[in-house]
């Protein structure tokens, strides 16, 4: 399965607040990028501006070598660039199951979209929530939801904004099983995390973010002894563990 | 979404207590039965009563100026079935897509305007008038594009304000073109059938076109159309992301609406024999179809029927009633004020919560199974606190 996911020089500012300048990212086909980065330092932006939310003032994104530079988030999601919010963003008032038919289902049948739906609910484990409103699930299933929505489509790039935070710790190593699972099976992933175990224990590489810039990108070992990584994010965080 | 109106309302609604959170090792193991196999073996078995149901229900509806022949009762009754139409109508786009229209008499007027204007230059009587209402609809509909274009760039309130300024545009308009016959407005032809049974044609027409109203909303409602309006209710930004193309969507509802609303005001101004600016186009028009979906109940099928069916006649018998029409008037806005503060979601979801208890022995005598299990589990009745809050 193909799907690189590049960003070049994308700068992006907010009037006199400068959330991106010049950040360039990779996320190699077939393996789990993880960003890492302060509060405020432009991880979510920088989600915002690859998936068509946020127009950026300056760079390039590109899907392979397709750019997909202020593509709409319709035509990103269409192209194969899946993604999740930090804040999940579910239908609430729609059933579990009807939230899986959302998704555009790419000429597959009504009966054979049913089906992927229910084996997906049932691969994150939510599976006999299916005829519930969305809207009574607890935050960490929310999460599952979102995840296997984005994935009914089969998109070749998943983009993850904190897919562990605020969720149980026996759900967190659910949730890694899960994209273990999915990225044996040749998906991308860019995942924004600010548990440290969860992102030096998936990814395999990261990529840190300070103040809109990148200061650092490599392997979790590298990255996890980097002066500058400390300097710019463990040492001030320490909580973050 | 088919089998939503037999569990998803049923018991989707009422299931809203919380679960507690999933423990990924302990998932139900892959030999349980899918869901949806019990949903369609529920849905078997519920659709033979529903559709006899229906089939009564139209009956009771078709027999009904044959067995009340006074005409006060019969022209309380064609206009009743028109906003019954109009409510269904409204719904379907406002009720679904959650873009709540004030402007839906922009449409009403047109198709009135346009059939009372059409009949006279092609020389229309009687029951050929009768024909002009698919034009008149087409007319609404075609009025709904760029109406849509422009209004639905923008959400919510400012939604809102955009299609009350459209409907104070159309207002005026009527008043000052000459097309329109100014502020005199202009005749409808006039019917050329018996007087005894004079309302009997709009009524049988009025019907054709609530059943109509309502056959499309429940065709809705059940497809993909109709899923991805109410996803775009509830997180529009986040239906784009999923690939929804939520501008021809919301387009889409909107003319079918105004084609609905603009046949039934044509159909309106042939029956009353007139089309004058301040009645054609009428503030309270707007106000009294969205009061009758939030009354039924906001985006369900049954609510904007019901809310018409209750309303419309009570408003015409205290309009009958007294010798000024603004005390029905200052009682229809209070009951507003009523409905919005206590029955935000409608008398239907809210009665949909009371008879929780009633319901569950009915299903799990009919429906056996862990599913029936997990609804009789005890409910709570306050809503939680992410569904509904709007509606």
């Amino acid at each position: 399965m193909t799907g690189t996911l590049r960003a070049e020089s994308v700068s992006k500012s907010f009037g006199g607040l400068q959330a991106l300048a010049d950040c360039s990212l990779t996320a190699a086909a077939g393996r789990i990028t993880g960003l890492i980065g302060p509060n405020g330092s432009g991880k979510t932006t920088l989600f915002n501006a690859i998936t068509g939310y946020e127009r950026v003032d300056a760079g390039q994104v590109y899907l392979d070598d397709q750019r997909i530079t202020g593509a709409s988030p319709q035509r990103v999601f269409a192209l194969g660039v899946g993604r999740t919010f930090q804040l999940t963003r579910i239908f609430p008032r729609l059933t579990v199951l009807e939230n899986m038919l959302v998704p555009a289902n790419r000429g597959r049948s009504t009966r054979d979209h049913r089906e992927r739906a229910m084996d997906l609910l049932a691969f994150t484990g939510i599976e006999r929530h299916a005829s519930a409103l969305a809207g009574t699930l607890s935050y960490g299933q929310r999460k599952l939801l979102e995840l296997a929505y984005v994935l009914v489509a089969d998109p070749a790039v998943v983009l993850l904004d904190e897919p562990a935070g605020g969720v149980n710790p026996t759900l967190i190593h659910h949730i890694a099983d899960r994209i273990r699972e999915l990225n044996a099976a040749g998906r991308t992933f860019l995942i924004v995390e600010h548990n440290m175990d969860f992102v030096m224990g998936l990814c395999h590489e990261v990529t840190v973010l300070d103040s809109g810039t990148v200061v650092a990108s490599g392997p979790p070992e590298l990255i996890r002894s980097d002066p500058r990584v400390l300097d710019a994010y463990l040492g001030t965080e320490a909580d973050d563990d | 979404m088919t089998s939503d109106r037999a569990t998803g309302e049923a018991a989707g609604e009422q299931d809203t207590s919380r679960q507690p959170d999933v423990d990924p090792g302990r998932a139900a193991p892959a030999t349980e039965p899918l869901i949806t196999e019990t949903r369609i073996a529920g849905q078997l078995r519920s659709r033979t009563p529903a559709l006899a149901g229906l089939a009564v229900l139209i009956a009771v509806f078709a027999l009904f100026p044959l067995v009340f022949t006074n005409p006060t009762v019969t022209t309380i009754a064609v206009v009743t079935l028109i906003f019954v139409a109009v409510a269904s109508a409204w719904n379907l786009f406002s009720g679904f897509s959650g873009y709540l229209s004030l402007g839906h008499a922009v449409f009403y007027g047109t198709g009135a305007y346009f059939l009372v204007v059409a009949a006279k230059d092609w020389n229309l009587n009687g029951t050929a008038v009768f024909w002009l209402l698919p034009l008149a609809g087409a007319v609404a509909a075609l009025l709904a594009v760029p109406l849509g274009l422009v209004a639905l760039r923008v959400r919510r309130h400012t939604f809102v304000v955009i299609t009350i300024a459209f409907f104070f545009i159309a207002q005026l308009s009527a008043s000052n073109l000459t097309v329109t016959g100014g502020s005199s407005g202009l005749l409808a032809p006039v019917p050329n059938w018996a007087p005894a049974t004079y309302n009997n044609p709009f009524y049988y027409v009025g019907l054709l076109l609530a059943v109509a109203a309502v056959a499309l909303s429940v065709l809705i409602r059940r497809s993909r159309f109709g899923l991805q309006l109410r996803a775009i209710r509830d997180d529009e930004d986040r239906a784009a992301g999923l690939g929804v193309r939520a501008m021809p969507v919301k387009l889409g509802a909107l003319v079918l609406s105004a084609f609905i609303t603009g046949m039934a005001g044509g159909l309106w101004v042939y029956f009353i024999g007139q089309a004058v600016p301040q009645f054609v186009f009428d503030p309270l028009f707007d106000l009294a179809v969205v009061l009758m979906a939030f009354f039924g109940g906001l985006g369900t099928i049954a609510g904007p029927v019901l809310g018409a069916l209750i309303l419309e006649p009570t408003q015409q018998y205290l309009y009958l009633q007294q010798s000024n029409g603004y005390e029905s008037e200052i009682l229809f806005g209070a009951l507003f004020l009523v409905v919005i503060l206590f029955l935000p979601r409608g008398v239907l979801p809210t009665a949909g919560e009371w008879l929780t208890p009633a319901r569950l022995g009915r299903l799990r005598a009919a429906w056996p199974g862990r599913r029936a299990d997990r609804i009789a589990q005890p409910v709570q009745r306050s809503k939680p606190p992410a569904a509904g809050s709007t509606s």
